[in-house]
C-alpha cells in the first residue's frame, strides 16, 4: 500500500462563494475532489488527536478510520488520473459554497463525550453533504464531460453514504443521557 | 538509621481515591463521598487532581475520611476505584498504595497499571459500566460511590442523602442513581476488606468548607468591603465565592484588569476607608511588588491572599508549594516591613485571614496571607468555627482634631488616619518619603523617623498568642508553617508515641520577625528541624537569619507537587532526635 | 503577490512543515484547531522556512499554540506576549514573529502592551483568538464579553461595555487591521498570509468560540459575513467603517502605508577603544 499523498500546496483561494461556480473542464473538477478528500483527511486526523487527548478511545478510533478511508478515495482519484502529486487548485475563490469543504465535518460539530454512533451521524452528514455539492454541480455544469464526471463523483459519495450508513448499524446505541460531564472544569495556568 | 514505618501505627481513617476520564464523573463522586461522610459523623478531606485538559480528561478525586479531624493526606491509599484506567498511571506518584490497600477497575477497562500494583496490595475488577447500564438512566460514578462508600464503612443513608441532597434532575433519574449506589454497595460486598471507619454517631454543627472559602469568609468577617481581582488559578474560587457573598452584605467585588491595577485599586478603596482585600498567586503576587511598597510607604492598609502555588514563573498552576515565603518576607525595594501571616490549615484559614484584616487595619500595613493551592482547593469537613470577633478598627482621625499631622511619629507608631470627607484634616497620601505632615522630604531626619515609624508599629504591637501554635514538650522542635503543618502534627503523634519527645512551634505570623517570641517558643529546646515544601529551604533560612536558634538547626524541604508526608517527617524527627541527644531518644519499639 | 503567485508558490512547502508533534490540550470543538491550522497554512503559503519564524505568546489556551508549531516559540507571562515578541524583533530583525493570544490575555492584562504595540508600529503580526471568555481559569468575562454575559465573578454580567479590539487597534497606529473567524481557516490563512507580509504593525482578530464555556457561539457561524466595503488604506475611511462594525464583519479593514517602526540594519561607526577617548583629562 502507497503513503497517503501528501499535500504539496495549500488550496489557494479567497473567501467562499453562495454558490460554486462550476468547473470549466473534468480535471478542474476532479482537482476539486481530490481537494475536498485531502480536506477531509487532514480534518479527521485533527479530531482523532483531539479525542485520544481527552481520553475517548472509541471515537478517536472511529475518526482515524475515517482518516484512511479518505485518504484511500484521495488516492483512488490520484492514480485514476494519472497524478502523482496533487496539483494546485486554481487561483481564486474556493469552488465550494460555504466557509469549508463540504466533506469536512467543521469543529463544532464534535464534544468530547460524543459516542461513536454520534460521530458516524456527523461522518455521515459530511458525505451527504457531499453528494448534494456534487449533484449540485452535475446540474450547473455545461461541459458534457464535466457533467458525468460530476454525476460520477455523486455516485462514489453515495457509495460513502451507504458505507458509513452499514457502519452504524453495527454500532451500539447511544446511552439515553446526552454528552454530559458531572465534573466541572478544571484550572490549569 | 530508625525504621520510622516501625513507629506504632496510629490510627489514621481510610484514604481512597476515586479516578477515571472524562465524563465520569469522579469528582463528584469525591464530593459526594466527602458528604456523605460528614452526615454519618466522620471527618475528612477531599483533594483533587486532574490531567492537563481544561475538560474530560483524566481525573482522580483523593478522599481521607477519619472519626477524627484531618487536614492532609495520609502516606499512602487503602483503596483505589477507576472507572477506566486512561492515563490514570499519570497520578502513580499521588495515589501510592498500602501493601494492605485493594485496586479495583472496570473488568471492561483493562488491567491496573503496574505502578499501582508495586507495592502488592491486592486487585479486583467488577463491571461498574455494565452494572451502572444495567439501571437505565444511572451513572457509574454512582456505583462507585456505593461501593467505596460501603468499603469505608459509610452508612447506606448517608450515601443516600448526599446524594438527594446534591440532586438537581428529574426524580426518575435520582431513583435510579440511588439504584445505582445500592448496587455499588452490593459490590463491595465481596470484595476484601480494607481499613474502614468505625461505627459513628451523626454530629452537628460541622461545615464543608475549602481553604479558599475559608479566606474569604474570613475576611468578610474581618470587614473586608471591597475587593478588586484578577483571576489566577489556584485563586479564583475564593473570587468566585466572595463575588455574591460580598454583595449580600453591602460589599463590591470587581474584576480588574490585571494585577497591577488590582493592588492600586485596593490600595485606592482603603485610602478612602473601606477595608480592601485582594487574592492571587505566585505570578500575580510578583506583579504587585511596587503596589504593595506603595501601601507600606503611604500607610495604607490592605490585605493579599497569596495561594501559593508550584513556581517559579508560570511554574505548575495546579499543585501546591511553599516557594512564596521568600518573596513576601522580602520581596518590596527599600526598607519596606509589612505584615506576613500563614494559616496552618483548610480551618485556619478563615481565623488567620480575619485576623490578617484585624492587623492590617489596626498597624495601617500591607498584609500578606500565605495560603496554598492545597489547602485552598481541597475541602474538608470540620467543627463549625467560633468567631474571633476581631474586627477591622483602624484609628482615624475625628473632625476637630488640631494640629493633625497624618504621619505623626507617634509612641506606637500608628498615627491616625483621616478619612476623605473628614473636614479639616485633608492630607495627601504618598509613595514619596515625607514629613510627618505629609510633605515629600528628602531629608535625612525625617527618612530616619519615617522608616523607624514604620517599623516599630510593627515590631512593638502585642500579637498575643495567635502568632505560633506550641504543642508538647521535648529537646528538639520542628518549626513549621502553613499547610505542613497538619502532617508534621501526625509526625509528631507517631513520634510521641514511639517514645521520641518532641515540641512543634506552627508558626502564623511570619513577619514582622519576633525573636523574643521563637526564644520564648523554644526554652529548654536543645535541637531545631524547620519543616517546608519547597526546594530553596526558604523558611529555615529565614529563621536563621532573623532568629537565635538553639544548636545546629536542621532543615527538611522538599519542593512540590507532592505533598508532605507523616511517615517521612517521622523519620527526620526521629533522625533529628537522635542526633540531639542520642540517649535522651530511646529504641524506638519495633512494632 | 498576486494570487497567482500564491499558487506557483515553491511546491516544497506545506502546512504540516510547520506542525509539531504536540498534541494540544485544547477541548474538542475549540476554534483554536482551525487557527493553528491557518497559522500553518499561512506560513506554507509564504513559503516560511520555520526556524526563521518565532511564535510568542502569554498565557490561556490560545497561549499554548508556539509549542504545536514547529517553529521556534515562546511561551512567556500573561499579558506581555507584545512585549516580549518586540524584543525578539528589534534583536533579530529578519525573522518573522507571530504573536498570539486570547482576548484576556491581550485586551485585558496586556492591554497597554497592545495600544504601544499598534502605536510603535513594529513589524510583526498579531493575532488575537477571541472567544469572549477567559478560558483557562473556567469562564470570567473577558473586555470582548457582552455585557450582561452572566459569570460567578460578575452575577448578572459586568454591565461594562465590550472592548472594540478594531477600533483601539486603527486609532492607535497598527498599520494592517483585520478579522477573521475559525470557521473558516482557507479565508483565514489568507488574512494572515496577507497580514505577514504587509509591513509595520499587523493586527489580526480571529473569532473563535469556545466550546465549554461559551456554547452559545455555535451561532457565530451565522452571524459572521463578509465585510460589505473592500479594504481601505485610508485611515478615516476605515475608522468610519469601523464604528459601524457589528462585530461580526470579516476581512480586511485596513491596510496602510504608516511608516513602520526602523530596524535597523546597525552597523558600528566605531571602535569599542575610541570611546575611551570622550574621558581624557
Amino acid at each position: 500500500m502507497t503513503r497517503a499523498p501528501k499535500p504539496v500546496a495549500p488550496p489557494a483561494g479567497g473567501p467562499a462563494r453562495e454558490s460554486a461556480p462550476a468547473p470549466a473542464t473534468f480535471a478542474e473538477l476532479m482537482v476539486t475532489a481530490l481537494w475536498m478528500e485531502l480536506d477531509a483527511v487532514e480534518r479527521y486526523r485533527e479530531l482523532a488527536d483531539a479525542m485520544e487527548t481527552h481520553n475517548n478511545r472509541a471515537v478517536a478510533a472511529l475518526f482515524r478510520k475515517m482518516t484512511t478511508i479518505e485518504e484511500r478515495h484521495a488516492r483512488q482519484i490520484m492514480q485514476d488520473m494519472g497524478w502523482t502529486t496533487p496539483p494546485a487548485l486554481p487561483a481564486g475563490p474556493l469552488p465550494w459554497p460555504g466557509l469549508e469543504s463540504p466533506e469536512s465535518p467543521s469543529h463544532d460539530q464534535v464534544h468530547y463525550l460524543m459516542q461513536p454512533l454520534d460521530a458516524l451521524k456527523v461522518a455521515l452528514a459530511s458525505e451527504e453533504r457531499a453528494v448534494r455539492f456534487f449533484v449540485a454541480l452535475a446540474h450547473v455544469a455545461t461541459v458534457p464531460a464535466v457533467k458525468r464526471a460530476a454525476r460520477a463523483m455523486a455516485e462514489e459519495e453515495r457509495e460513502h453514504v451507504a458505507l458509513i450508513t452499514a457502519w452504524m448499524a453495527k454500532v451500539p446505541a447511544a446511552d439515553d443521557h446526552a454528552p454530559e460531564d458531572p465534573d466541572p472544569p478544571r484550572y490549569l495556568d | 538509621m530508625h525504621d520510622a514505618t516501625a513507629l506504632p501505627i496510629l490510627p489514621s481513617g481510610v484514604s481512597i481515591a476515586i479516578a477515571g476520564s472524562g465524563g465520569a464523573g469522579v469528582m463528584t463522586a469525591g464530593t459526594l463521598l466527602l458528604a456523605a461522610a460528614a452526615k454519618a459523623g466522620a471527618y475528612g478531606l477531599m483533594v483533587r487532581t486532574s490531567g492537563p485538559q481544561i475538560r474530560g480528561g483524566e481525573a482522580a478525586a483523593l478522599v481521607r475520611l477519619a472519626a477524627h479531624p484531618v487536614d492532609s493526606l495520609d502516606d499512602a491509599f487503602d483503596l483505589l476505584l477507576a472507572l477506566d484506567w486512561q492515563n490514570v498511571q499519570r497520578f502513580a506518584d499521588e495515589i501510592p498504595m498500602r501493601p494492605t490497600g485493594l485496586v479495583v477497575g472496570d473488568a471492561a477497562e483493562g488491567d491496573a497499571p503496574a505502578a499501582y500494583l508495586a507495592t502488592g496490595a491486592r486487585h479486583a475488577a467488577l463491571p461498574l459500566k455494565q452494572i451502572a447500564k444495567g439501571i437505565p438512566k444511572s451513572w457509574t460514578n454512582m456505583v462507585a460511590l456505593g461501593l467505596a462508600g460501603a468499603c469505608a464503612g459509610l452508612p447506606r443513608e448517608a450515601l443516600v442523602a448526599a446524594l438527594a441532597d446534591s440532586w438537581k434532575r428529574d426524580a426518575d433519574a435520582l431513583a435510579a442513581n440511588t439504584a445505582a449506589i445500592d448496587a455499588g454497595i452490593a459490590a463491595a460486598a465481596d470484595l476484601p476488606r480494607i481499613a474502614r471507619l468505625p461505627p459513628l454517631a451523626p454530629r452537628t454543627g460541622r461545615w464543608v468548607i475549602s481553604g479558599n472559602e475559608a479566606a474569604g469568609l474570613g475576611a468578610i468577617r474581618g470587614g473586608v468591603r471591597f475587593v478588586a481581582a484578577y483571576p489566577i488559578t489556584p485563586a479564583t474560587e475564593l473570587l468566585e465565592w466572595m463575588a455574591p457573598a460580598l454583595a449580600q452584605v453591602g460589599g463590591t467585588l470587581l474584576q480588574a484588569e490585571d494585577e497591577l491595577a488590582s493592588i492600586n485599586m485596593i490600595v485606592g478603596a482603603s485610602f478612602a476607608g473601606v477595608p480592601s482585600l485582594t487574592a492571587t498567586a505566585g505570578p500575580g503576587l510578583a506583579l504587585m511588588t511596587e503596589g504593595l511598597g506603595l501601601a507600606v510607604g503611604a500607610e495604607v492598609p490592605i490585605v493579599v491572599v497569596d495561594v501559593m502555588r508550584g513556581g517559579p514563573s508560570t511554574g505548575i498552576p495546579a499543585k501546591s508549594e511553599q516557594s512564596d515565603l521568600s518573596y513576601a518576607v522580602s520581596g518590596l525595594h527599600g526598607d519596606a516591613p509589612r505584615l506576613v501571616l500563614a494559616p496552618t490549615s483548610i480551618v485556619d484559614c478563615l481565623a488567620t485571614t480575619q485576623w490578617a484584616v484585624y492587623l492590617a487595619e489596626a498597624l495601617q500595613a500591607p498584609a500578606i496571607v500565605l495560603s496554598d493551592q492545597f489547602m485552598g482547593q481541597s475541602r474538608a469537613i470540620v467543627d463549625r468555627p467560633g468567631d474571633l470577633g476581631l474586627v477591622a478598627e483602624r484609628l482615624t482621625a475625628a473632625a476637630g482634631t488640631s494640629d493633625y499631622k497624618r504621619y505623626r511619629d507617634t509612641q506606637s507608631g500608628v498615627s491616625p488616619m483621616a478619612l476623605p470627607g473628614t473636614p479639616g484634616l485633608a492630607y495627601t497620601a504618598d509613595g514619596l518619603e515625607k514629613n510627618e505632615a505629609g510633605t515629600p522630604s528628602s531629608g535625612a531626619r525625617d527618612h530616619r523617623a519615617q522608616l523607624d515609624k514604620r517599623e516599630r508599629k510593627l515590631a512593638t504591637f502585642d500579637y498575643g498568642e495567635r502568632w505560633a501554635d506550641v504543642e508538647g514538650d521535648g529537646p528538639i522542635a520542628v518549626i513549621t508553617f502553613g499547610s505542613s503543618t497538619s502532617p508534621v502534627r501526625e509526625a509528631l503523634a507517631r513520634a510521641r508515641a514511639g517514645g521520641v519527645q518532641a515540641r512543634l512551634v506552627a508558626m502564623r505570623l511570619i513577619a514582622p520577625a519576633r525573636p523574643e517570641a521563637l526564644e520564648r517558643a523554644l526554652e529548654g529546646v536543645r535541637h531545631v528541624l524547620v519543616v517546608e515544601q519547597n526546594h530553596g529551604a526558604q523558611f529555615y533560612r529565614y529563621l536563621r537569619g532573623h532568629f537565635e536558634l538553639p544548636g545546629r538547626p536542621e532543615s527538611f524541604h522538599r519542593p512540590g507537587p507532592l505533598p508532605l508526608k507523616p511517615a517521612e517527617l517521622a523519620e527526620a524527627i526521629v533522625a533529628a532526635a537522635r542526633r540531639a541527644s542520642p540517649a535522651a531518644a530511646p529504641s524506638v519499639a519495633l512494632a | 503577490m498576486t494570487q497567482t503567485a500564491i499558487a506557483d508558490a515553491p511546491r516544497t512547502c506545506t502546512p504540516a512543515t510547520f506542525k509539531s508533534a504536540v498534541k494540544p490540550i485544547w477541548c474538542p470543538g475549540c476554534g483554536d484547531y482551525s487557527v493553528l491550522a491557518s497559522v500553518t497554512r499561512a506560513f506554507a503559503l509564504l513559503a516560511l522556512a520555520p526556524e526563521d519564524v518565532v511564535v510568542v505568546s502569554g498565557i490561556g489556551c490560545s497561549s499554548r499554540i508556539p509549542a504545536y508549531t514547529s517553529c521556534y516559540g515562546f511561551h512567556g507571562v500573561h499579558g506581555r506576549a507584545l512585549a516580549a515578541a518586540t524584543g525578539v524583533k528589534l534583536a533579530r530583525p529578519e525573522l518573522t514573529v507571530l504573536c498570539a493570544g486570547g482576548d484576556g490575555d491581550g485586551y485585558s492584562i496586556g492591554g497597554n502592551h497592545f495600544l504601544h504595540a499598534c502605536r510603535r508600529n513594529v513589524d510583526l503580526t498579531y493575532v488575537v483568538m477571541d472567544n469572549h471568555v477567559y478560558g483557562m481559569t473556567k469562564g470570567q468575562p473577558s473586555p470582548t464579553t457582552e455585557p450582561d454575559w452572566d459569570s460567578k465573578l460578575a452575577p448578572g454580567g459586568t454591565g461594562v461595555r465590550a472592548f472594540h479590539p478594531l477600533v483601539i487597534a486603527l486609532a492607535s497606529g497598527a498599520n494592517f487591521v483585520a478579522r477573521a473567524f475559525s470557521g473558516d481557516p482557507n479565508g483565514t490563512a489568507q488574512i494572515l498570509a496577507q497580514a505577514i507580509r504587509h509591513p509595520g504593525f499587523s493586527f489580526v482578530e480571529i473569532l473563535s468560540p469556545c466550546v465549554t464555556f461559551r456554547p452559545d457561539q455555535r451561532t457565530w457561524k451565522d452571524l459572521v459575513h463578509p465585510a460589505p466595503v473592500a479594504e481601505t488604506d485610508d485611515p478615516a475611511r476605515a475608522a468610519r467603517r469601523v464604528m459601524t462594525d457589528d462585530g461580526f464583519n470579516v476581512g480586511v479593514l485596513y491596510a496602510g502605508s504608516r511608516t513602520p517602526y526602523p530596524l535597523g540594519p546597525r552597523t558600528a561607526s566605531t571602535a569599542v577603544a575610541a570611546l575611551d577617548d570622550g574621558f581624557a583629562a
